[in-house]
C-alpha cells in the first residue's frame, strides 16, 4: 500500500470568476486526485478565490528546459510583422 | 524574522568558488538577471548557497507557520465568545495554510516534504524564537494577532519581492491573508482597553510579554549580521534586520498610545532630528537562549507537533488506504 510518505506532489489550478481562464496557484500533496481536490478547496479557496479547481499530478506535466529557452522563442523576437503595428497605413484609411 | 537561525545556520555554507570558468559565466549571468529584477524560477541555474540558503530560509519560515498554530491553538476551545472562536480558528486554519504554501515552495528546491517535517520533528530545524513563550491570557492571543502578526507582515512584504519566484509568489498570497490577522488582534485588544480595570490590566501586562520578543523577531542587529550580504545582493532580502525592526516600531508605538497603554520600555523616546523612536537595548542573551532551545515552551511546543503528527497517523494512513480502495476499484472497473 502507498504510504503518506510517497503521497504524489499535485498542481492546482483556480478559476476564479466564470469567463476567465483557470490559473496555476501551487501545489499540494495528497494520497489521490479527489483527496488534492478536497485539500486544494481548503488551501487555495478560503475566501472565495474561485469558482472551478483543476488538479494535476506534477509528475504528468511535461516543461520546457529553460537551458532551450533562447532557441524555442527568440526566433520570434524578430518577426515584428506579425503585429499589426508593423504596418503603417495611412490615417484616411478607416476602420482597419 | 522567521529565519533568525540563518545568520548562525550559514557557517557550514561556503563561498562558491567558481569551480570552473563555466561556473563562473553562469554565476555571473545569474547575478544579472537578478540585478535586472528577473525572478529565479525552480529549473534556472542558481548558486549552490543560494539553493541552500532559500530552503534554509523558506523552510524555517514554513515550520514558524506550523509551531505559530499551537500557542494560539490553545485557546480556541476558551475564546470568550463564538465569534471570536471561529475568528481564532479561521486564523489558525490560515497559519496551517501559510505553512504548506512555504512548504511546496520550498520542494521547488529539491528538498522533499518529508525531510522537512523530520527535520522539525527531530528538532533540528529552526522555527521563529517568538512561538516559543506562553499565552496564558486571553489578551495574548490579541498581543500575537497585533505584534507578532504585524512584525512578520513588515518582514514579508519585502519578501513579495524576492529574487525566487515561488518564494514570492507564496508570500503575495501570504500577505494578502496577513492582513485580517492584525487587525482581529488589535481588535481584541482594542476591545479589552475599553474594558473594565481588571481587562485594561490583563491587556497591559500581554504587551508587556509581548513587545520585546516581538521585537526579537528580526534577528540580530545587523552588525552581529555577518551573512546577510548574500542574501541583500541576491535579493533575497532587501531591507536590514535594524531597518525592518526600526519601521515596525514606528508603527506600532502610536498604536499602543491609542490603545492607552504603555509600552514597557523606559527608554523609548521620539527622535525629533532623526525623525523616529529610539529604544533601549533588546536582551540579546534572552534571544540566544530562545533559540538555543531553553525559551519558556520550546520543549511543549515541539512536544505538542510530535503527539500532534503521531496521532494523525491513523488519518494518513485511512487517507491511502482509501485512495487504494477507489484506485482498485477503477482499475476493477476499467477491466
Amino acid at each position: 500500500m502507498q504510504t503518506e510518505r510517497d503521497w504524489p506532489l499535485f498542481e492546482i489550478f483556480v478559476r476564479a470568476r466564470a469567463g476567465l481562464d483557470h490559473k496555476h496557484v501551487g501545489s499540494l500533496h495528497a494520497a489521490d486526485a479527489a483527496m488534492a481536490l478536497e485539500h486544494a478547496r481548503d488551501l487555495y479557496t478560503r475566501r472565495e478565490e474561485g469558482v472551478s479547481l483543476w488538479v494535476v499530478r506534477s509528475s504528468d506535466i511535461t516543461a520546457s528546459d529553460p537551458a532551450d529557452s533562447e532557441s524555442l522563442f527568440e526566433p520570434a523576437r524578430d518577426k515584428i510583422y506579425r503585429h499589426p503595428t508593423f504596418y503603417a497605413i495611412p490615417d484616411e484609411v478607416k476602420t482597419l | 524574522m522567521y529565519t533568525q537561525g540563518l545568520d548562525a545556520a550559514g557557517a557550514d555554507a561556503r563561498a562558491d568558488s567558481a569551480a570552473s570558468d563555466d561556473e563562473a559565466a553562469l554565476l555571473q549571468r545569474f547575478q544579472r538577471r537578478v540585478d535586472a529584477e528577473e525572478k529565479i524560477e525552480p529549473k534556472d541555474w542558481m548558486p549552490e548557497r543560494y539553493r541552500s540558503t532559500l530552503i534554509r530560509q523558506i523552510s524555517q519560515h514554513a515550520h514558524s507557520e506550523i509551531v505559530g498554530m499551537l500557542p494560539e491553538g490553545n485557546w480556541i476551545t476558551r475564546a470568550p465568545t463564538l465569534q471570536r472562536k471561529a475568528i481564532l480558528i479561521a486564523k489558525v486554519q490560515d497559519e496551517g495554510g501559510h505553512g504548506a504554501y512555504l512548504y511546496s515552495a520550498a520542494e521547488t528546491l529539491g528538498v522533499s516534504r518529508d525531510q522537512l517535517i523530520d527535520q522539525l520533528l527531530s528538532g533540528k530545524a529552526k522555527y521563529s524564537s517568538i512561538f516559543n513563550y506562553p499565552t496564558p491570557t486571553w489578551a495574548d492571543v490579541g498581543a500575537i494577532g497585533w505584534l507578532v502578526d504585524g512584525a512578520a507582515i513588515m518582514n514579508q512584504i519585502p519578501l513579495c519581492r524576492c529574487s525566487y519566484g515561488p518564494y514570492a509568489r507564496a508570500m503575495v498570497r501570504v500577505c494578502r491573508e496577513e492582513s485580517f490577522h492584525q487587525r482581529q488582534g488589535y481588535d481584541i485588544m482594542l476591545r479589552l482597553s475599553q474594558g473594565s480595570a481588571a481587562q485594561r490590566r490583563m491587556a497591559q501586562e500581554a504587551l508587556n510579554r509581548w513587545w520585546w520578543p516581538a521585537l526579537m523577531m528580526f534577528g540580530p542587529p545587523d552588525a552581529d549580521s555577518t551573512h546577510s550580504s548574500d542574501s541583500q545582493r541576491w535579493k533575497i532580502k532587501r531591507f536590514s534586520n535594524d531597518e525592518l525592526r526600526q519601521k515596525f516600531v514606528d508603527f506600532t508605538v502610536p498604536q499602543a498610545q491609542f490603545l492607552g497603554l504603555t509600552v514597557p520600555d523606559p527608554e523609548l523616546r521620539w527622535n525629533e532630528a532623526a525623525e523616529r523612536h529610539d529604544i533601549g537595548a533588546i536582551d540579546w542573551r534572552e534571544f540566544e537562549q530562545v533559540l538555543k532551545g531553553n525559551g519558556p515552551c520550546n520543549a511543549e511546543r515541539l512536544a505538542a507537533r510530535r503527539s500532534a503528527h503521531e496521532q494523525g497517523a491513523w488519518v494518513r494512513e485511512a487517507a491511502s488506504a482509501y485512495a487504494e480502495k477507489r484506485r482498485a476499484r477503477g482499475a476493477s472497473r476499467a477491466a
